[in-house]
């Protein structure tokens, strides 16, 4: 489809407005991190630092665990991804492809769970928890969440879209039923598992909620969690506030910007419907 | 093809054994569990005492739970059509052949991958009333400084453009992946029939694109009934401005975690539940109206 001018000049505009509402307060919490505090609080404002002040980030660094903090959330991450799309992927193969008794009515089941808020499970999931005295530990950010009807349902298409012939022809040749799911379909369905992968490795980057109530060390504490903690502790020197933001920002988008057609295909599938 | 009458297969129950075990501890057991606390009186350590309905009296006359209530209908009902409008015009834009395309893209994904933790804090000292950066844009058209975060009517509105800012780009991506689902055919033909941009937008895109509108519509709705994290991040709970910009998931945290009223916890969560279940039955209602399905 082709556009006139006029369109596509209005278009560029309102684009270059959004881009700068989008980008600018990025831009802003880097120049912040580079300021000395009086330049922070000089009226009239100041735009740029006289000297950049790369120190802020030595002085946050030195600070905040912030090596640890990474470290768990690449646990955390990887743990949950992992777990996610092994379990997420022998039930969805099960789902889509065998047939057992009360298969349907356990699918309804889960299907109603999607549907339900996660708020309401917080309270006993904490209880539980804390039964397996596993409260204050980098195991209890990853346990309840290892677990994705959303995920199951996602890789369920997949698995239903993969021809019949080919497992029939494998289980002709003598393949038993865990090696036609882990040698045949497993590999058919890669770019499922990479968009569960990405859209799991999202959330369980961007959790908050949880990791606040199971936990109140700071360091068994996610970059998300304990990014909120210490400036919850500390919100005067903005420069320095603005400095951890932008180490705990900072690795996602570069990861981003290397992968972000898969980020957002991944993303994308959210919306088709099966 | 003969159709060949399969036999059930019971190694089925080795693969769902595992997703079938946690769902039942983490989520069946957990629901039915929060419903029962929820009719009983729990501290943070001893056992539950029955109080049969005592928790929804004691809510029903909380003030500041029906203020909770109120910032959540706020943000829901102002928030998901504000999210739903803009993310649309700007998928249509960025489906555009215009120059710079990747770049306008790009700029416009990234909140959807930036920790909430730090678009709250970023954007409490952009409000910052003293030496924020929009304070200091609005002094230049001579607007007084506004206290963004603790001025007891504008705590809400703050917490709405950030909520709006924060919710539109993972919406873009989904309208988008929508928008370039449609088929070209269909512009063609509208095309050699000469009609014009708006008549195109209005009389091929947006109905074609409405099954995704739908699904954004419900997934917006049931996101902003569970906001939580900006206001957690943006305002003090120790302040005046917290109370008037409570939502029900932050007033569950402050009861059931930060005061350890359990009890009284789940049954917030219990009638959030039931708010977001018939909001959603409702949008589902209604959908059948506006929603075309070929």
């Amino acid at each position: 489809m082709k556009l006139n001018r006029a369109y596509k000049l209005a278009i560029i505009a309102t684009l270059i407005f959004v881009a700068v509402l989008m980008v600018g307060p990025f831009v802003w919490m880097f120049i912040t991190s580079l300021k000395t505090y009086d330049e922070t609080i000089q009226t009239p404002m100041l735009w740029f630092p006289e000297k950049a002040q790369w120190i802020n980030y030595s002085i946050v660094a030195a600070k905040y665990p912030f090596f640890t903090l990474y470290l768990n959330t690449l646990i955390v991450v990887l743990g949950t991804v992992i777990s996610q799309l092994l379990f997420a992927s022998m039930a969805a193969y099960a789902f889509a492809r065998l047939k057992f008794p009360f298969k349907n009515t356990m699918f309804l089941g889960m299907l109603a769970l999607l549907m339900v808020p996660g708020q309401i499970f917080l309270i006993p999931q904490f209880n539980v928890m804390v039964k397996l005295n596993l409260t204050n530990t980098i195991e209890a950010l990853i346990i309840p969440n290892m677990f994705t009807v959303f995920g199951m349902f996602l890789l369920r298409q997949f698995f239903a879209a993969i021809p019949m012939e080919l497992e029939d022809a494998a289980r002709i040749d003598g393949a038993g039923t865990f090696r036609i799911y882990w040698q045949i379909m497993m590999p058919l369905v890669t770019p499922g598992l990479v968009a569960l992968g990405i859209l799991t490795m999202i959330g369980a980057w961007k959790e908050l909620l949880w990791p606040l109530i199971v936990n109140t060390d700071m360091t068994k504490m996610t970059l998300s969690a304990g990014l909120a903690f210490l400036i919850g502790e500390h919100t005067t020197y903005y420069q320095e506030v603005m400095a951890g933001a932008v180490i705990c920002v900072l690795p996602m988008v570069v990861i981003f910007a290397f992968f972000q057609k898969k980020f957002v295909e991944s993303i994308a599938q959210t919306g088709i419907k099966g | 093809m003969k159709k060949k009458k399969q036999k059930y297969n019971y190694s089925a129950f080795l693969f769902i054994a595992p997703m079938l075990s946690g769902i039942a501890v983490f989520y069946l057991y957990a629901f039915f569990q929060n419903i029962w606390l929820s009719f009983n009186e729990v501290g943070t350590f001893g056992s539950p005492t029955f109080v049969g309905l005592g928790n929804y009296r004691a809510l029903a006359e909380d003030e500041v739970f029906w203020r909770s209530l109120q910032n959540t209908a706020f943000y829901a009902f102002l928030g998901v059509p504000s999210i739903v409008v803009l993310s649309i015009g700007l998928a249509w834009m960025l489906n555009q052949k215009i120059p710079a395309q990747g770049f306008f893209r790009t700029a416009i994904f990234i909140p959807a991958i930036t920790l909430p933790a730090a678009i709250g804090l970023l954007w409490r000292w952009l409000f910052n009333s003293s030496y924020g950066l929009i304070n200091h844009i609005l002094a230049w058209f001579g607007v007084p400084p506004i206290f963004w975060l603790s001025d007891t009517n504008v705590v809400r509105w703050t917490i709405l453009i950030v909520l709006i800012w924060a919710s539109l780009s993972y919406m873009v991506i989904i309208l988008l992946s929508g928008l370039q689902r449609i088929p070209g055919v269909y512009y063609d033909a509208a095309q050699v029939d000469g009609a014009n941009t708006r008549q195109i937008f209005f009389r091929i895109t947006l109905p074609l694109l409405t099954p995704t509108i739908f699904f954004v519509s419900v997934v917006t709705m049931i996101g902003t009934f569970q906001i939580f994290d900006l206001i957690f991040l943006m305002i003090r709970a120790d302040t005046v401005g917290y109370q008037f910009a409570n939502s029900l998931v932050t007033f569950f945290y402050e009861q059931a975690f930060s005061l350890g009223l359990r009890g009284y916890g789940a049954a917030i969560s219990v009638v959030s539940l039931i708010l977001i279940f018939a909001i959603t039955a409702v949008q589902f209602r209604v959908q059948k109206r506006w929603v075309n399905y070929d």
